[in-house]
């Protein structure tokens, strides 16, 4: 029998004990299966309210959290910022405060701020789940990638896994950190170095700055997408250049071991951080992730609305 | 009005030199000398520090303008209650104190209002936009007694030089927010491992070094007199000490916060932990507090910065940066410089009376006979713990809720007038 889920909220991955990743990566093994039955529904969430707060915007993160709740039978609402009062000047604190007030029981957010999901589960009954804020944590991709990973690989422990691209940016890269750390992985962060200043060393993975020096050793290659809508023009000279020195193409992928995986959270921009044919190709886990994401989004609302961990301890 | 006999005191008054027993007499608002009248009001002191009135070079009133923050009423109730008799009030108000007569406006409702004194700063450029000088001259026989735009840096090193020679001319200090704003742009918090791990924009200490440097070498080439403020890293002090060891007229503060408190703190993304500039790292911390000692950061400053509560409680990179200092600082600076054991008592006490008052020119900070009577009272051996509900400030964004103290003022005098009686001293009003 798995211990009961304790946490009302999920925030980061870095507060998440070892037991609790294992807890949700199992649980979301039980879904997964659920999910490949001929009747992909179950009544755990019936009666629950999920309410998706969109604040900063989001297509896949956004329907595959919408279907994970609808997958559970709760029922769902969503909204963004264009269609809420936020628009309208009200502060985060009175839009949750509403949402609670119409007994929305778990709140998901995706906001553009650094701790507004913390913010939010310290304010409410409701169980909050982050979705991505600001550059610290995007928890459930990160969950999401793991879960990817001991599918395909049959474990965590001891893989090698680069992160390559815009760190400092990047919310993925910290979730991924933390989970792969806390299981066991062997994890490199790549990038330019106006993009992963060398604090990150300090987090506890290696920082280098030579992809080619690192892609024979790699079990798993994460290219972070280049966010464009972020402040990169100070520190990049080029998207061009950064695909000569960051961007996983075929020339590369010669010098990687033959299993390596390839994995991308998305959108891809083909050709800047990884070649159009190896995001198709075989190595690609890239729609795996995405499939994973429903999954494991199913496995967090389950947790945090009470239900006790599903699947082996 | 009232004598005044202070009894049984310890007197430090760094000014004339003093560190004695003796009893302070003060008669018409006045240090006075000679018996004390048969009915003067009779204040045991025993076991208490009195000292010259304490001064805080940099606070933020908040008036004009901003009135749902703070007031010249409640931030000098504020001061009086942590021990200060006289505060340096910042322009950065609405509107902006850049003439004579917002000025003479704030000179006037301290009088009406304020119980402690207010000596005001002008701003360096009109509307503190950095582009064109403000009218020093004017703002002098408006009685400024220094010249900032705190909060702002002037980017433009060609206007600071200006406004250092200008300055000069008027024999007044130009205090620096230290600020490369390129560099900082969009910086909530101190760069470095905790903001690469909460995912918040950093602002770099080099931000501040390369501003701090450049006003050195501005102060040297002009003769003005600058004062840099809060300052927050290392390197910074470093600067400082090299540029004093050449007789550059520089100087540097030290706040409260910064010389406490560190950047992990901001873990729980709790705002009261924002100011400008950030919390920085314990090496940050310890070369302030090693400038302190060593006599580079001669300057003691709240950055007393009142936020409403409802504009602090928002996402962190949404919140105004500044804390409250007034009530927590004295018992700050005893606990962590001077029972510490790193800055003997009497050097404390300077950095907050004499040196103040004689860089301003603010003609306090003495308890010599025919002295205003600006006193402060410390039991330096009170242990307290600090609790924003009993603040006298309107706000409560303090980074030292529940943090236990041991030093604090107990009576303060302002003017020959009680305005701060902790332990009912002076009996019923």
């Amino acid at each position: 029998m798995n211990p009961a889920w304790q946490r009302k909220d999920l925030l980061s991955l870095r507060e998440l004990g070892v037991e609790e990743l294992r807890q949700v990566l199992n649980t979301a093994k039980v879904f997964k299966e659920i999910l490949g039955r001929p009747i992909k529904k179950v009544p755990s969430l019936q009666g629950r309210t999920v309410v998706n707060l969109f604040v900063e915007p989001s297509t896949r993160t956004k329907i595959s959290f919408e279907l994970a709740a609808v997958r559970l039978s709760a029922d769902v609402v969503s909204l963004d910022k264009d269609s809420s009062s936020i628009r309208k000047g009200e502060s985060l604190k009175d839009t949750a405060k509403n949402l609670e007030a119409l007994q929305a029981g778990i709140i998901v957010i995706r906001h553009r701020s650094a701790g507004a999901a913390q913010f939010l589960a310290e304010r409410l009954q409701a169980s909050v789940i982050n979705a991505g804020d600001g550059a610290h944590e995007h928890p459930t991709q990160g969950l999401l990638d793991v879960f990817t990973i001991q599918e395909r690989l049959g474990k965590i422990e001891g893989v090698r896994v680069l992160i390559v691209g815009d760190i400092i940016h990047s919310r993925v890269a910290r979730s991924n950190l933390w989970a792969l750390l806390k299981l066991g992985a062997k994890v490199k962060l790549v990038g330019p170095s106006t993009l992963l200043p060398r604090e990150f060393s300090e987090l506890g993975a290696e920082v280098t700055y030579d992809l080619d020096a690192e892609l024979e050793q790699a079990d798993v290659i994460n290219l972070l997408r280049i966010q464009h809508e972020r402040q990169v023009q100070a520190r990049l000279p080029s998207v061009g250049e950064y695909s000569g020195f960051f961007g996983l193409n075929l020339e590369r992928f010669k010098r990687c071991k033959p299993a390596v995986l390839l994995m991308h959270p998305g959108p891809v921009h083909r050709g800047v951080e990884i070649a159009s044919e190896l995001a198709d190709g075989a190595q690609s886990v890239i729609l795996d992730q995405v499939t994973n994401g429903l999954a494991v989004r199913m496995a967090v609302l389950y947790l945090v609305s009470g239900g006790r961990g599903l699947g082996e301890a | 009005m009232k004598e005044i006999l202070l009894q049984g005191a310890r007197v430090i008054d760094p000014g004339s030199g003093r560190d004695q027993k003796q009893d302070i007499l003060i008669r018409d608002g006045k240090i006075a000398s000679g018996k004390a009248s048969a009915d003067a009001l009779v204040v045991k002191v025993d076991g208490c520090v009195v000292t010259p009135g304490l001064i805080d070079p940099h606070v933020h009133l908040r008036e004009p303008g901003q009135s749902a923050k703070e007031t010249i009423a409640t931030g000098t109730a504020a001061a009086v209650a942590g021990g200060f008799t006289s505060v340096i009030a910042m322009p950065n108000t609405s509107p902006t104190a850049d003439g004579p007569n917002t000025i003479a406006w704030i000179r006037q409702r301290a009088r009406e209002t304020g119980v402690a004194n207010v000596f005001t700063t002008g701003a360096i450029s009109v509307g503190q936009k950095g582009e064109a000088l403000a009218p020093f001259g004017a703002l002098k026989q408006a009685g400024v007694v220094g010249l900032t735009d705190d909060g702002h840096c002037i980017q433009s090193a060609e206007l600071m030089r200006r406004a250092l020679e200008y300055a000069r001319m008027f024999d007044l200090p130009v205090l620096d927010h230290c600020e490369d704003s390129s560099l900082s742009a969009g910086g909530v918090m101190n760069e470095g491992k905790w903001s690469r791990i909460l995912g918040l924009p950093g602002w770099p200490g080099i931000a501040e070094e390369v501003i701090v440097a450049r006003n050195a070498l501005l102060a040297e080439l002009t003769g003005a007199r600058v004062l840099c403020q809060h300052i927050s890293s290392a390197a910074s002090v470093r600067i400082l000490r090299e540029a004093r060891a050449r007789g550059v007229p520089i100087e540097g503060e030290a706040s409260p916060h910064h010389m406490t408190l560190t950047d992990d703190r901001i873990e729980g993304y709790n705002t009261d932990f924002k100011m400008n500039p950030p919390l920085r790292t314990r090496s940050d911390v310890e070369a302030i507090l090693q400038g302190v000692a060593d006599g580079t950061l001669r300057f003691l400053a709240t950055d007393h910065a009142p936020h409403c509560s409802y504009e602090k409680e928002v996402e962190f990179d949404q919140a105004p940066f500044g804390v409250v200092g007034l009530e927590t600082a004295l018992g700050i600076y005893l606990t962590e410089l001077v029972h510490s054991g790193l800055v003997p008592l009497g050097e404390v006490v300077a950095k907050m009376t004499s040196v103040p008052s004689n860089y301003f020119r603010l003609e306090r900070g003495t308890l010599e006979t025919g002295a205003v009577a600006d006193v402060t009272v410390i039991d330096l051996e009170r242990k307290w713990t600090v609790k924003k509900s009993e603040f006298k400030s309107k706000s409560h964004n303090t980074p030292f809720e529940g943090r236990e103290l041991r030093g604090r003022a107990v009576f303060t005098i302002v003017g020959g007038i009680v305005r701060h009686d902790l332990d009912g001293r002076a009996g019923a009003p």
